[in-house]
């Protein structure tokens, strides 16, 4: 552990916490950031702002907002939204390196709303919302149609207040092909009530955010209780942005950081309007050995808990503390190893999965994923989720999960096939997973020929297939204690665990890139051309026996066969021709 | 003898040649040019284009010289080819203020025109239906009241109440209804009390003031033409007022750049309440409305103010107001979920480092409203903060916006950028303030006035210019759907015209709002895209490859035909 050999400044989260006043629909921001040192040197960034608003969203003609962005809010509330979660990502979470993301989404866009009971056309509800969403974040959005949307049955839970999970209400989409830029991080910037003017989004800086291995922002919104008793609803809107920059290549092979070597800009202050704002550093100590880092300034305090299974240890800097910005004007987190890296070796997570296509040639081909398991001794079941559009035609009879050589059926599976341009295929399965093992999933597939005006733009570069989704409960090394969960930093209130023995994971795998087989696309005119020529060559012979003039040839006199024949005939005494 | 079989023989084979050449041309022209022609046509419904021209017409009709004396015919003839509004007026007459030189006992009926000319080509008739009559018992009894608000309360439970129609009561020269030196007062609903003069004349001609103030003048018909006329000089009215929707939608925003220092609080739901909804249910006739609030920090103008010594105050000039919204506008955000314009009041407090700050005038003199409103956009309260009394006082100051004070300006800003501005009167004209509804009832027909007229125009702009782009672009496709909303349009159109012109103002509105629905919903129809882009050079790469080898035989043939049969012919013409 490491030694704080400071008073620990505890002070309370409410130091300036008038925004968060009492009386009926209030609303409170808390704005929090963890940065958390990875295995390799790399540094993971997570920003999470959370808008609490303790009104029912309005239906009326009449709407007031203070914190709660007035674009989103009237989205909700126009097209019955009973829980939206949008996730934008560049790049890949490597789980294997990495260990559990605090928050995962797949590379591209996610989008997966539950509408509320009341919406009686939930597709078109649907359609209108992606195109919106894709007007206020530009992105693509407005490309989710029914080819790429699936109503998962069991993967994914409403995470706030829910009467019924009837999941027609549900829409689940993912864009893999989605590239997130600037354009996409300048409207959700837009949303924050201090923008980028003050507190933690200072820091938010797009080229540095860009320059990194690992870009993900997302927006959740839900319906949570008020209070205890949970007799009224209030509204949760959580902007969450992770990024992590690899620090030991551009530290010149160091793997000490700062804020201002990350994100070129250091802490002035909160943001006026938080009713919370604190920065977290994890400084769990890899292994078992003594202190190896060391954090200056000095952290207000520090917060131990046990996140995802495993104990972790934290140095909380609040900004709202005075004493904080006593020293010096500005925050600027360091963090130094304090001896060469003996290159610790991460713990390999619990769960973590893999996925590849396999096989050879344009017409068929093989999906495989594997799932590992790596706790010693607790089986868990795991559902996936594994969306495939209509091109790649699956064949289900090939679907085989092998676990230890043995095959492992199935407690649970859902399958909805493809319709050509219709549906994309949607297999769900809830598998077992034993302990230490892995699991080896395939299906194979065919390619399909597409029409040639479907095929999109640079189609030679592969058509990318969603990742799949792993849901699961794992079961934790460490038992939990029951935490407050509306004090507990980040995440750990997004899923909340239902009991101390184990904790809530959603994983994505890679995303697949498939070539299909693809036309020259010059080829319908050199079709157009040769019909062409074959028509014309037949028509004219045809035009040319029937309008051509026939005559009878007088058979000509003379000619030197003739001329030839009589001199043979003159020698032979036959009379001339 | 042979010989001259041969040539026979060779003359039929030369005939058959000739029939079969001609059976191939005939063959392709007959069957394979329709096949063609049919089987790549784009499909284009009919459309009214001579009346979607009549319609694009009317409003801009030929001013013509016509004869004061013109017969009853010619003028319904006139009428018929003219953009008419007309107006029924009933003028009562209270006892004692008869005119003496009335030319017909009482009642009678008389109709009064008037030409509004929009531009040197285009005017616009009006056409006022006086109908004159003495008051009814219980009018007297109404009138019979100390105070002239006090009448017109009582006189509206009498009157009728259609859209678009007055009532003026005439009341005898020395009636204590009017206050000294005021010879008209117009009520909070269609009626006004007018002061008698002497003779028809002049009191007709007060009447017509008063009704223009009361239904439509001159410049406000120009305003809503203005689209419709280029060549128009619109006024400042004409540019200031918002365009004819169907619905609005009107954001109040509270800008606070400085959260450090103030920590602004409005109370925006009572105000909203007890404001503006009076008023939007007025409206409500006119347009839907909706309203919604937000505040946001840290949003900035797009000026930095000048700090002036003399007062210690900053100040932001007239010239530099245009640059002000640019930079506010990007955070207000667009309503992504509907397609109505946005109505934005800002109410905007200064930082805490610039201010006070006031809003100068052209001339350099503070604006007292502290206030400027933007065309068809919205408007912008500047409200200082009082600099606290203790200088050390505690950061952020809490302000508590005074409701009363800013509403008072966004709503005579929203009333402007309706075109509602109380218009320069001479000052022997009275007008009830409207109390608690923001908006009197012959307000309410003004817009409705200005609104249809402005609609007509619009849908008549909307439908010839799809006229001529789909008479330009021949690849357009023309769907039966988009043809029925075309002749919706017009038929609605048409229909408002018509109700214009015989007075019946509410289902004219909403004649014209039908066919701006229609003209729109036409117009941007996305099936008339679908194919707008096929060019020629790629459709004759395909067409000439077939149409080059089959042709050419065919036309050669053909020619050989005919010069050998003016060969034949020139012989028989030598013998």
């Amino acid at each position: 552990m490491l030694a704080l050999a400071v008073p620990l400044l505890l002070l309370a989260a409410a130091g300036r916490g008038r925004a968060a006043a009492a009386g009926p629909g209030r609303d409170a921001l808390r704005e929090e950031l963890l940065l958390s040192p990875l295995p390799a040197g790399d540094v993971a960034a997570t920003f999470q702002f959370r808008t609490r608003w303790d009104a029912d969203l309005p239906r009326g003609a009449v709407s007031h907002y203070r914190l709660f962005p007035k674009a989103l809010g009237r989205l909700v509330a126009a097209l019955g939204v009973r829980e939206l979660h949008l996730a934008l990502t560049q790049g890949f979470w490597r789980t294997q390196a990495w260990g559990q993301p605090p928050l995962q989404a797949p590379a591209g866009a996610e989008l997966w709303v539950w509408f509320q009971p009341s919406v009686t056309d939930v597709d078109k509800a649907w359609k209108e919302l992606s195109n919106i969403l894709s007007g206020i974040f530009c992105a693509s959005l407005n490309f989710i149609d029914a080819t790429n949307t699936v109503t998962p049955t069991a993967s994914f839970k409403p995470l706030g207040l829910a009467n019924g999970t009837d999941h027609h209400l549900l829409r689940y989409a993912v864009l893999p092909r989605e590239v997130v830029c600037t354009e996409n991080l300048t409207p959700w910037k837009k949303l924050l009530p201090c923008g980028s003017k003050a507190g933690l989004a200072v820091l938010l800086k797009a080229e540095r955010l860009f320059h990194s291995s690992y870009h993900s922002q997302a927006v959740h919104i839900r319906p949570i209780c008020r209070d205890a008793s949970c007799l009224a609803v209030s509204w949760e809107l959580r902007q969450t942005l992770t990024v992590v920059f690899d620090t030991f290549s551009s530290g010149q092979g160091k793997k000490d950081w700062s804020l201002f070597k990350m994100f070129s800009r250091t802490l002035t202050d909160a943001c006026p309007l938080a009713s919370q704002s604190k920065v977290y550093v994890d400084i769990s100590p890899k292994n078992k050995e003594k202190e190896l880092l060391e954090v200056t300034p000095l952290p207000t305090s520090v917060y131990e808990a046990i996140v995802q299974g495993d104990k972790r240890s934290y140095a909380v800097y609040d900004l709202l503390s005075p004493s904080l910005f006593n020293t010096s004007r500005s925050l600027n987190v360091q963090f130094k190893w304090k001896r060469p890296e003996d290159s610790s070796e991460m713990p390999i997570p619990v769960l973590h999965a893999q996925r590849y296509v396999s096989g050879y040639g344009l017409q068929t081909g093989e999906i495989s994923t594997l799932i590992y398991n790596t706790h010693p001794y607790r089986a868990f079941p795991v559902i996936l989720l594994e969306t495939v559009p209509w091109y790649l035609r699956l064949y289900v009879h090939t679907l085989t999960i092998i676990t230890k050589g043995k095959e492992n059926k199935p407690s649970y599976i859902h399958y909805q096939p493809a319709q050509d341009r219709r549906q994309p295929h949607l297999l769900e399965m809830l598998i077992q997973l034993p302990a230490n093992s892995v699991t080896k999933i395939s299906i194979q597939f065919e390619r399909a020929l597409l029409k040639w005006t479907e095929y999109p733009p640079d189609p030679n570069h592969g058509f990318y297939v969603g990742s799949s989704v792993l849901s699961a409960l794992v079961p934790s090394i460490i038992a939990m204690k029951d935490m407050d969960v509306e004090e507990s930093p980040l995440f750990t209130s997004l899923f909340p665990s239902s009991d101390g023995s184990s904790y809530f994971v959603r994983l994505y795998t890679e995303p697949l890139l498939v070539n299909l087989p693809t036309p020259d696309f010059s080829m319908p005119y050199n079709v157009i051309c040769l019909t062409c020529t074959v028509v014309a060559v037949c028509y004219g012979s045809f035009y040319n026996l029937l309008t051509r003039t026939f005559h009878v040839e007088e058979p000509s006199r003379g000619g030197l066969a003739k001329w030839l024949a009589n001199i043979i005939r003159k020698f032979r005494g036959v009379p001339p021709l | 003898m042979a010989a001259a079989a041969a040539l026979a023989a060779d003359e039929a084979e030369r005939a058959r040649g000739r029939r079969a050449a001609l059976s191939f041309a005939a063959i392709a022209v007959v069957l394979g040019l329709p096949l063609w022609w049919r089987t790549t046509e784009t499909y284009r419904a009919a459309l009214p284009y001579a009346d979607i021209a009549g319609l694009g017409r009317l409003p801009v009709s030929e001013r013509r010289e016509r004869g004061s004396g013109a017969g009853a015919a010619a003028r319904a003839d006139a009428a018929a080819a003219q953009f008419q509004l007309s107006v029924p007026v009933a003028v009562v007459f209270a006892p004692g203020s008869v005119p003496r030189d009335l030319p017909r006992p009482l009642p009678f009926r008389d109709v009064q025109e008037m030409e509004i000319p929009v531009n040197v080509r285009t005017s616009v008739m009006s056409c006022y239906e006086m109908l004159y009559r003495s008051t009814t018992a219980q009018e007297e009894a109404a009138l019979d009241v100390a105070t002239a608000q006090e009448a017109d309360a009582a006189l509206h439970l009498l009157q009728d109440t259609s859209l678009g129609s007055l009532t003026m009561y005439v009341v005898p020269e020395t009636s204590p209804l009017l206050p000294q030196g005021i010879n008209a007062y117009v009520g909070k609903h269609r009626s006004a009390l007018v002061r008698a003069v002497g003779t028809l004349p002049a009191l007709r001609s007060r009447l017509q003031q008063l009704t223009q103030v009361m239904s439509f003048t001159a410049s406000s018909i120009t305003a809503a033409l203005s689209d419709r006329v280029p060549d128009g000089q619109p006024g400042p009215d004409a540019r200031r007022n918002l365009k004819s929707s169907l619905g609005y939608e009107i954001t109040f925003s509270l800008l606070n750049p400085d959260p450090k220092s103030h920590d602004v609080s409005w109370d925006i739901e009572d105000a909203v309440n007890r404001y503006v909804h009076p008023v939007l249910d007025k409206l409500s006739l006119v347009a839907n409305f909706s309203v919604d609030s937000q505040i946001l920090y840290y949003a900035v103008l797009g000026v930095t103010p000048r700090y002036d010594k003399e007062s210690s105050s900053f100040l932001l000039s007239a010239h530099s107001l245009p640059h002000v919204i640019n930079p506010v506008e990007a955070r207000l955000g667009s309503s992504a979920a509907s397609l109505y314009p946005v109505l934005n009041f800002l109410l905007y407090i200064p930082e805490r480092s610039h201010s006070p700050l006031y809003i100068q005038d052209k001339d350099g003199a503070p604006v007292s409203t502290n206030a400027f409103h933007s065309p068809r956009w919205g408007g912008i309260v500047v409200y200082n903060v009082e600099a606290p009394a203790a200088p050390q006082a505690s950061l952020p100051l809490h302000v508590d916006v005074d409701m009363v004070r800013v509403m008072e300006v966004f709503l005579a800003q929203l009333r402007l950028l309706f075109g509602l501005s109380r218009e320069e009167l001479p000052p022997e004209f009275l007008l009830e303030s409207p109390g608690n509804e923001g908006l009197a009832d012959w307000e309410l027909d003004r817009l409705l006035w200005a609104h249809t007229v402005e609609n007509i125009a619009t849908v008549s702009t909307t439908l010839t210019s799809l006229a001529q782009l789909l008479d330009k672009i021949g690849n357009i496709v023309i769907k039966d759907d988009v043809a029925s909303e075309v002749y919706r349009a017009v038929a609605s159109a048409q229909s408002a015209m018509d109700k214009l012109a015989t007075g019946h103002l509410h289902p004219a509105f909403q004649a014209s709002k039908e066919a701006a629905t229609s003209s729109e919903r036409a117009f941007f129809d996305p099936s008339l895209l679908h194919l707008l882009y096929f060019p020629d050079d790629q459709k004759f790469a395909i067409y000439i490859p077939l149409f080059l080898p089959m042709a050419v035989p065919i036309l050669l043939s053909l020619a050989k035909i005919i010069r050998e049969t003016r060969q034949k012919k020139e012989p028989t013409k030598m013998d």
